[in-house]
């Protein structure tokens, strides 16, 4: 089977070029003693399979960066029968050093110049034939966003296959020799007309206005998120209800209580856990590859980079963040727009204590059930900056550890309307991922949570004799000085898997439901024991998936251990100073 | 035929160009800004700032970039007097 690489610097289209070649049959491929995720899928082109890979994105072929080292390892180990190299045909002067470095591994290449729309738009002129014959190299120009040109490049691709140029022993051109031809060939006009571009950036990055504009967008899209991916959860969760009522349970009438308690409370409902994230993963992507397809991305880093560079962080970092107030796992898997890995830890290790959605109902029932209808807004609000709290003072403690390695240098895309096609086939190829990822992690520990409250077996279900239950004891010395009782404590295991079934876990605690447990837990916790465990809750780990995310993401089980046990510990310290300072000087 | 004084980018006033006489970084990075065209002998634009001394928004030919104060204040440009495009 023939190999193709990819290889193009950052915003060359190339990811979009893979996407068209390949449509939806990529997958993550897996290479020896490659540590990132490399797209990969198998194409017929002309009478046989050919293997496309996609690797990252690289300046220079000898630099030293994480995607560099990859490209060079990649290359090294499973040579390519053929190179295609995506350049950028508004930018094709300052990519001839790279192409000069390829030419040099003697490996048979194919020059694909992309958003020819866009170089044309800039009036650039492209002399194709003469250019190719200058440089010795097959040559396309197409525009992979909007499909054109793209039959060509398949033909392009097998004739390259089949006879490959490159391997006759010819020095390879010089970057001098490459850059001549291309100055000779590439005609740019000397002054490029203001454009779309420049006149919404004077708008979009404007001195004091450009931030409100940021944080207002900013806060549009994790609303929408949320507003649009609750009835989506909602539905599923009915269907996961239906598909229990009326499917598993019948099926499982005659089985022992055991059986049923696993296979219901524990593998199905683990299986429901994953799927209420696949909604918030697929819109958060899909908003995610409108805000960095769009080119505004680069504008959000620009604008916030002032403020957080002074934590160790960028820009983008700060966009992930935001993103976490939806649902903290999309926004773990979107750090990977980080390309050092070190800002990319460090933008991690901030992303827990963004206040999800499921948290928020959380902190709602407790808001209801102690504060009056005047307070709750406001204890929400100081959750919102206790979060904001928690991570920068993460970022601070942590950016010597993580150091960003990386310059700050970042290309300032022209501003682009994406597909359709484009945005959705990420959100869902994104949802693949973690499925793939996350499912068996996240319904292990479910079942382990149902072992917990059902065992001894016979036991009343998450009472006190109930191996959580026992935990609860166990944990009191510990717990007791932040004002949860064993009670809460449970709960508190439960909302290690998912913060959206505390609730739930306190009604079976408490035999009650509804305005009854909000009743009760008004009656039987103080205001003060409630802000306390809520601002456990908000702190310490969110939830199973955003463990099992977070391992996957980093790929480092001591980066995964570091960050639960940081966050368990800012957790407890946050609530014994404010429940130890609260009952000192506040009567209840 | 430049004439001008040698400055570093983060002094180019914004709406001014330059052109770019030297860069000191180590190998490595100026192969990176190499590869965003940023190269003695081009000719550079200052856009703006970003607010509260954040990064610069610069142009190159067809290329807009941006980059932070420490880096910028590595890059010499002696600055061209002409009137603003």
């Amino acid at each position: 089977m023939k190999k193709v690489a990819l290889i193009g610097m950052p915003n060359t289209g190339k990811s979009t070029l893979f996407n068209r070649l390949t449509g939806a049959h990529a997958r993550i491929g897996n290479w020896p003693g490659i540590t990132v995720d490399l797209l990969m899928a198998k194409l017929i082109i002309g009478s046989q399979i050919v293997q496309i890979v996609d690797l990252p994105g690289i300046y220079d072929l000898n630099g030293y960066s994480e995607d560099e080292q990859v490209v060079t390892t990649f290359l090294a180990h499973q040579t390519p029968d053929l190179i295609v190299f995506v350049m950028n045909a508004s930018h094709i002067d300052r990519q001839s050093t790279l192409l000069n470095q390829l030419l040099c591994l003697n490996i048979p290449m194919l020059v694909v110049m992309t958003m020819a729309d866009e170089a044309q738009a800039l009036g650039i002129t492209i002399s194709l034939p003469e250019l190719s014959h200058e440089l010795n190299l097959p040559i396309c120009l197409l525009s992979a966003k909007y499909g054109q040109g793209m039959e060509n490049l398949q033909k392009a691709i097998q004739s390259a296959l089949t006879q490959p140029n490159g391997m006759n022993g010819q020095t390879p051109l010089s970057t001098l020799q490459i850059s001549t031809a291309i100055q000779k060939f590439v005609q740019v006009p000397q002054l490029l007309n203001e454009g779309l571009t420049q006149r919404l950036d004077k708008l979009l990055l404007h001195p004091w206005l450009g931030l409100p504009i940021f944080l207002s967008a900013m806060f549009l899209v994790f609303h929408s998120v949320f507003t649009l991916g609750k009835p989506m959860q909602d539905a599923l969760s009915w269907l996961f209800t239906q598909g229990r009522e009326l499917g598993l349970e019948p099926a499982l009438a005659s089985a022992s209580p055991i059986v049923k308690g696993l296979v219901l409370d524990g593998i199905y409902n683990g299986l429901s856990t994953v799927a209420s994230f696949v909604p918030l993963i697929i819109l958060f992507f899909i908003f995610l590859g409108l805000v960095e397809d769009t080119g505004y991305l680069a504008r959000a880093a620009f604008l916030m980079d002032a403020l957080m560079s002074r934590f160790g962080l960028d820009g983008r970092s700060f966009v992930m963040f935001l993103m976490g107030f939806g649902c903290n796992v999309p926004a773990l898997m979107g750090t990977r727009v980080l390309r050092s890995r070190g800002l990319r830890l460090l933008t991690m290790l901030t992303i827990p204590f963004s206040l999800c959605s499921a948290r928020l109902q959380v902190f709602v029932f407790f808001a209801a059930a102690l504060f009056t209808e005047q307070q709750a807004p406001w204890v929400l609000f100081s959750l919102y900056i206790v979060s904001l709290l928690a991570s920068m003072a993460t970022a601070l403690i942590f950016k010597r550890q993580y150091i960003n390695q990386d310059a700050f240098v970042l290309e300032m895309p022209p501003y682009r309307l994406p597909t359709l096609k484009q945005v959705v086939f990420r959100g869902w190829h994104e949802v693949q991922h973690f499925l793939n990822r996350a499912t068996r992690f996240i319904v292990l520990g479910v079942v382990l949570v149902w072992l917990l409250t059902n065992f001894p077996y016979g036991v009343e279900v998450a009472g006190p004799q109930s191996w959580a239950g026992q935990i609860g004891e166990l944990l009191a010395p510990v717990l007791q000085p932040i004002g949860i009782t064993p009670e809460l404590t449970i709960a508190l295991i439960f909302g290690f898997v998912a913060k959206e079934i505390v609730i739930g876990s306190l009604a079976v605690i408490f035999g009650l439901e509804g305005s009854q447990l909000i009743s009760i837990v008004g009656q039987q916790v103080s205001w003060i024991q409630a802000y306390s465990f809520m601002l456990f809750t908000l702190i310490y780990t969110p939830c199973l998936s955003t463990v099992a995310t977070m391992l996957n993401e980093s790929k480092s089980r001591t980066f995964t251990l570091l960050s639960g046990i940081w966050s368990v510990l800012l957790a407890w310290c946050t609530s014994y100073v404010f429940y130890q300072l609260a009952t000192q000087f506040i009567s209840k | 035929m430049n004439t001008a004084p040698r400055l570093p980018l983060n002094l180019l006033p914004c709406g001014h160009r330059g052109l770019i006489d030297s860069i000191e970084f180590d190998l490595e990075l100026q192969a990176r800004f190499a590869a965003l065209g940023v190269q003695p002998g081009k000719s550079i634009q200052m856009i703006r700032q970003a607010s509260l001394g954040g990064p610069f928004h610069i142009q190159l030919g067809t290329t807009e970039i941006m980059l932070r104060r420490q880096e910028a204040a590595r890059i010499k440009v002696r600055p061209m007097h002409e009137p603003m495009a």
